[in-house]
């Protein structure tokens, strides 16, 4: 059983978790994702691998509390066990020496973006790395990110840390005073790979987004997680979760992320209801 | 004991019918809609039978069982015995007793079929394993002595169950790996709790694994670790991971909100437990107006699953006509008599939608039929301008599955055929690589349960003769 070995709040409502998991570690590669499930009764949820020890066998992921699934987990403790893990899944970014790229984060995009980011760096390039969030204390892993990069730029949307602004503005910014960036690997909410596919588009450089759609098995059964790429439909589980983001049909992918909205909300109020009720 | 009944007193008799779920009622719950038969209707029908020799309903049975042995067992009241025979050759009887399609199979070769009133050897089949369960009746295995070779196999559908439990009652060493959570694979997560209760699957799974077969869930072979890392380990590989990978139409809209593909929208209810929710966290959504595409088994599962989950109304589109449609008949017989429309001849077009992505309606296009098509059936052909629309706010593709490449991406020199499927012997069901065997959907399309348990028997014995003759794949790499 997978177990929970170390567990920290790294931001407000933002928790990293390191889990044992030998066979997941062995074999995993930077832009791949587990699928878990707290209990039983709870649903399968996917989450990139945020780094990972191939001798000691764990894998780290870094999630924010957003809804029931990712409450539970926030409450489960060091030494508990998830009731299911299983990757790892989908294909990993193409890692190899390019010359100068680009990798941007946003939110919890930054913890997905960090292994790709080193990995591109070991393999030879120079990474400019761009991280972003809401306020100064959602900015995460600035340190994992400063090493794993050759130059960090952060900004926050309400200027409390480094700069006032959206990623999308810095990536502007790189692409213009840089010459020759061959690629741009942008992980985040929708909306902010959206826009900065927007911002790429006119530098005709490659774009690549990693989508956090809805899935369920993880493994190209269901369907769930189907998006149109470049006016066909592919399958985010097995043929991504990276997709060249020029060619990502942006309205009906965030219509599908939005599909469970209502479930989603009366599944998570009466758990955060007895969880007060626990807890205050 | 009840006397055995004089022949022509019995071939009088009539076909004892098995009690149903008022459709009514049964539309708003999950639970099991043929109920099954009591005792004395066990009995009865079982006194019917003729016990042929040589009996033509064993030939009709890929699970080879000893059909009228067991029925004579029934007559002579010894129900724990009768169970026993069945279990000889076919270690899921609870599930072919409710899931497979006798009527193309033992029934339809039996004696008293010409007469329109063959023996219900199914409802027999699931009788006995129903009585022996509740009994906890346990097999009493003659002592073998352990082989100490390994045999992997991936999915734990009826293919990789059965072939598991046949080799280990042969006394290897066997390990079932499974993607998902929990094991059964299309019995889990496919086929939906009226048909083939949770329970059931459980309890036939639990006794495979106490003849010592080892089940590792959450494991991906293709991802967690390839089919040639297990050729390392194990000295054969038995590969039966089924179709996985549901078809679309590539028609317009086909990705709008509340467009499922059925094997979206039943492993959301039968695997995760959506139509419990929110006592079970995985959502579901059902429409009022719902429209199934396709008339097979999963079309006529997804279809009452949606009218059990509320919908106000659910049609099936299909377009040929009943009489090709691919269902069990008593599949359609059920759907029908629970309210669900059927339009034939019809063929959709295009999925119409709002701009936040919820589905407005659907245009369909009528069918006539022309000349035989390559499968033998009238094909198909569209009507000049009859197109309509149909009044529908959300949609299930049951149109079928293809081949998921995940695992035979990871099987260096294993052969697939240009749909993805793996390339078999049909009776050894060896691959192209010594050692690996393949069967279930991922050797055939989409076919039955019985067939993919048939296949796992072959698959057994052609291991069982490879190792025995001192063949392992851990001695050979990938050529």
């Amino acid at each position: 059983m997978p177990k929970i070995i170390t567990k920290r709040e790294i931001a407000p409502n933002i928790i990293s978790l390191k889990v044992t998991a030998p066979l997941i570690a062995k074999r995993v590669k930077p832009g791949q994702f587990i699928i878990l499930m707290t209990d039983e009764r709870g649903e399968r949820i996917p989450l990139t691998i945020a780094d990972y020890d191939r001798e000691n066998g764990w894998i780290r992921i870094v999630f924010q509390v957003v809804g029931k699934t990712t409450a539970q987990l926030s409450q489960m403790n060091e030494g508990d066990e998830l009731f299911s893990l299983v990757g790892p899944l989908g294909n990993p970014s193409k890692i190899s020496n390019y010359g100068t790229v680009v990798t941007v984060g946003g939110g919890t995009g930054i913890a997905c973006v960090y292994p790709i980011t080193r990995a591109l760096k070991e393999a030879g390039n120079r990474v400019i790395a761009i991280i972003g969030a809401k306020t100064k204390d959602l900015i995460i892993m600035e340190e994992e990110m400063r090493k794993a990069s050759s130059e960090l730029l952060i900004t926050t949307d309400d200027g409390s840390y480094v700069r006032k602004g959206f990623v999308t503005e810095v990536l502007d910014e790189v692409l213009r005073r840089e010459e020759d960036v061959k690629k741009v690997w942008v992980i985040g909410p929708a909306p902010m790979m959206k826009a900065a596919c927007e911002v790429t588009k006119p530098y005709q450089v490659e774009m690549i987004v990693s989508l956090n759609a809805i899935m369920v098995d993880g493994t190209g059964m269901c369907g769930s997680c189907r998006v149109t790429v470049g006016g066909e439909t592919k399958f985010v589980c097995v043929d991504g979760p990276e997709f060249n983001g020029h060619l990502v049909d942006w309205p009906e992918f965030m219509n599908r992320l939005a599909r469970y909205g209502r479930q989603e909300k009366l599944s998570f109020e009466p758990h955060e209801k007895s969880y007060g009720e626990k807890n205050g | 004991m009840a006397d055995m009944i004089p022949v022509p007193e019995r071939m009088k008799m009539s076909q004892r019918p098995m009690p149903e779920q008022d459709p009514k009622k049964r539309t708003r719950n999950f639970d099991e809609v043929p109920l099954g038969y009591k005792k004395g209707d066990a009995i009865y029908e079982a006194q019917r039978c003729l016990q042929c020799d040589p009996p033509p309903c064993v030939g009709g049975c890929p699970a080879e069982i000893h059909i009228p042995q067991f029925i004579r067992k029934i007559v002579e009241e010894d129900f724990a015995s009768a169970y026993l025979e069945i279990l000889k050759t076919n270690n899921l009887p609870a599930m072919c007793g409710r899931v497979c399609p006798q009527e193309e199979q033992c029934q339809r070769v039996c004696v008293y079929n010409k007469m329109g009133k063959p023996i219900t050897i199914g409802r027999l089949e699931r009788f006995v394993s129903d009585w022996a369960r509740k009994q906890d009746t346990k097999e009493k295995l003659p002592e073998i002595k352990k082989k100490r070779k390994l045999v992997a196999v991936v999915g734990s559908g009826p293919a990789g169950l059965t072939c598991a439990a046949d080799l280990a009652k042969m006394g290897y060493d066997v390990t079932i790996f499974e993607a998902l959570h929990k094991p059964g694979g299309v019995l889990t997560y496919g086929i939906p709790e009226f048909r083939l209760p949770k329970r059931i699957v459980e309890s036939e799974v639990d006794k495979i694994k106490e003849l010592g077969v080892k089940v590792v869930t959450d494991f991906v072979v293709g991802l967690t670790k390839g089919v040639d890392e297990l050729g390392e380990e194990f000295d054969a590989i038995f590969l039966a991971n089924g179709a996985g990978a549901p078809q679309f139409m590539h028609i317009p809209g086909e990705n709008l909100n509340d467009v499922y593909s059925a094997n979206e929208f039943l492993t959301r209810s039968n695997l995760m437990k959506a139509y419990k929710f929110p006592e079970f966290d995985t959502p579901i959504k059902v429409g009022k107006k719902v429209v199934v595409i396709g008339a097979g088994n999963v079309a006529m599962d997804a279809a009452r699953t949606a009218l059990r989950l509320g919908a106000k109304e659910v049609r099936v589109v299909y377009r040929r006509t009943k009489e090709e449609a691919p269902a069990r008949v008593e599949e359609i017989a059920h759907a029908e008599e629970e309210g669900i429309v059927f339009d034939f001849l019809t063929l959709p077009v295009r999925i119409l939608g709002d701009e936040k992505g919820n589905v407005t309606g659907m245009e369909c296009i009528k069918m006539q039929l022309g000349e035989p098509d390559e499968s033998g059936r009238r094909k198909p052909l569209p009507i000049e301008g009859s197109n309509f629309i149909m009044q529908v706010d959300m949609v299930v593709n049951a149109i079928g599955t293809t081949a998921n490449p995940i695992v035979a991406r990871s099987a260096t020199s294993v052969q697939t055929n240009k749909r993805g499927y793996f390339m078999v012997d049909e009776k050894t069901r060896a691959t192209s690589r010594e050692g690996i065997f393949a069967g279930g959907d991922i050797t055939r399309g989409s076919a039955t349960v019985i067939s993919a348990i048939g296949d796992g028997k072959k698959a057994a014995r052609a291991i069982d003769s490879y190792l025995s003759s001192g063949g392992s794949l851990r001695k050979k790499t990938p050529t």
